[in-house]
């Protein structure tokens, strides 16, 4: 029982990594850059949870909306007044501006809301209790409504009209220009997803543990953008296997007193392996070289 | 009136210049193509002319539409569109999946549908291998995908930038012969080769490119006699 319940747990919040990570490697796939502040669109999202749900009073729901709204539209804004004047320059100059982005960010934060933590409590949660096992409803909420989100995910990008421009341009975005396919626009629609899902795991963070501060979403985002490199980025799937592994290897060793104080080095030594084992990631495709 | 007309057309990349300034245009209805040797800047030409790589000068006039500052995606909704060097069709797609991208900008269902039986008529082949993911397909076949996925938004000018690459000759005479069945249909053909034979043999009009100029323009047959491009391309 007590494996089960850490197998859950652990499915829990390695979905919360699944999305983060499903925005990381999206926007790899798409705009062919590591966006490093996308762990703090989940900071601004905790934080318009704070101020909506907190100090205005609005409901929880209505407060997710809200949060989604404005990381959606915090992600393309990113996009349109940081990376998309660089497009075309050395990787290392973009990777440089999303690092001084994610400080920014945080930075502004602070500046507003102060370095101490604030309490987002929004739903009185308590545990259910099924046989010998107590689960908290927590895990049960993020479970399903991620299983959900990726469902959709997935579907849209196969059989929407927007999903399938979205593969074309990761796979070569010259050639969809060919096919008529507005890059900047699917460049767009790509953060604001990406970012729509870091809102999503905001909220699930703050339904785990209500203090919110302007790291919030550093270490997350960081085991995420691991999770995503693990299964193989730019891939969909590989982003939701690596995430939901990740979070799985956290809950267990964290289970066990020995381990539990080395859980991070563990998370991160799973990536040098798999990068030593397969570099493409576990569900990566090895791109063939275009000349 | 000249379909497409290219004034002054002028590429750089970086400090390096591939482009010196072409001109050529082409009249609805013909086969026009452009030969040269590799490096000649005939790549750069059609990928300038279509809006992917930035000119730096001259201009585009495509069915009397100024299109020089046009973004790509945009030409290509005006009917001009373009068989890129080496295919690059979406190789994770299945081939009925390239095809549903060929036809983004085609919003009609109806229209969709005829023009995909229209080029699984064109091409049996692919019709039989519809649901097979196109990265699997033998280089004929993915070039015959290649040149549907650009017929799926029926363009009034097709460009094809080395249709024959890499292909065996057998193959490379069943391409010709479609080219020549897709121009008998009504389509205006630019037609980017190396091999220069086969692309003077079709053409109504040729130009020569050399390293990032014009040097000589003529009928298809005039160039064939002539005795520089004996010399120069065709081992005379």
């Amino acid at each position: 029982m007590k494996l089960l319940e850490t197998l859950l747990n652990g499915l829990s919040s390695g979905s919360t990594y699944a999305m983060i990570a499903l925005g990381y490697t999206m926007v790899y796939g798409i705009a062919k850059m590591l966006n490093f502040a996308h762990g703090d669109v989940i900071m601004v999202g905790g934080y318009t949870l704070y101020v909506s749900a907190v100090m205005m009073g609005i409901h929880p729901l209505l407060a997710l909306l809200l949060a989604i709204i404005c990381c959606a539209v915090l992600g393309v804004t990113i996009e349109k007044l940081a990376y998309k004047p660089l497009r075309g320059a050395s990787p290392l100059a973009v990777l440089i501006t999303a690092i001084g982005m994610s400080y920014l960010l945080q930075s502004v934060a602070q500046m507003i809301f102060g370095s101490a933590d604030r309490m987002v409590r929004l739903f009185d949660l308590g545990r259910i209790t099924v046989g010998s096992m107590q689960i908290s409803t927590y895990t049960i909420i993020t479970l399903a409504c991620s299983a959900v989100i990726m469902a959709g995910l997935s579907l849209f990008v196969k059989y929407t009209r927007i999903g399938r421009a979205m593969i074309a341009v990761s796979e070569d975005k010259d050639a969809a220009q060919l096919m008529g396919i507005n890059v900047n626009f699917i460049i767009t629609i790509t953060f604001a997803i990406g970012s729509a899902l870091a809102a999503f795991a905001g909220f699930f963070m703050v339904l785990k543990s209500p203090p919110v501060n302007s790291t919030l979403g550093a270490m997350p985002g960081i085991k995420a953008f691991t999770a995503a490199v693990i299964g193989g980025i730019g891939s969909i799937p590989g982003a939701m296997l690596g995430g939901i592994l990740m979070g799985i290897v956290e809950s267990f060793a964290q289970t066990n007193p020995v381990i539990a104080p080395f859980t991070v080095a563990i998370e991160f030594s799973i990536l040098i392996v798999i990068l030593l084992v397969r570099p493409s990631g576990i569900l990566g495709k090895k791109r063939r070289e275009k000349v | 009136m000249a379909l497409l007309e290219v004034n002054n057309l002028e590429v750089y990349y970086g400090v390096i210049c591939a482009l010196k300034g072409i001109s050529f245009h082409v009249n609805e209805g013909e086969i026009v193509s452009l030969i040269g040797a590799n490096g000649a800047g005939k790549t750069t030409m059609m990928q300038s002319t279509v809006g992917i790589i930035p000119k730096k000068g001259g201009s585009v006039i495509f069915d009397g539409q100024d299109i020089t500052k046009t973004p790509c995606h945009k030409i290509v909704q005006l009917g001009m569109t373009q068989v890129p060097e080496g295919r690059r069709i979406f190789q994770e797609l299945t081939v009925y999946e390239n095809l549903m991208m060929g036809a983004y900008t085609v919003k009609d269902q109806q229209r969709f549908k005829a023009d995909m039986d229209r080029v699984f008529e064109l091409f049996p082949r692919l019709a039989e291998r519809r649901k097979q993911i196109a990265g699997t397909l033998s280089g004929g076949e993915q070039q015959m995908l290649a040149m549907s996925r650009a017929l799926m938004i029926n363009p009034k000018l097709l460009m094809l930038d080395e249709p024959s690459m890499g292909l065996a000759p057998i193959l490379v005479d069943q391409i010709f012969s479609i080219i020549k069945d897709l121009h008998k249909a009504g389509t205006t053909i630019l037609l980017v080769e190396q091999n220069a034979s086969k692309a003077l043999e079709i053409s109504d009009r040729a130009y020569v490119l050399e390293t990032g100029k014009i040097t000589l323009s003529g009928t298809g047959k005039e160039l064939m006699q002539s005795p520089e491009v004996q010399k120069a391309y065709l081992g005379g």
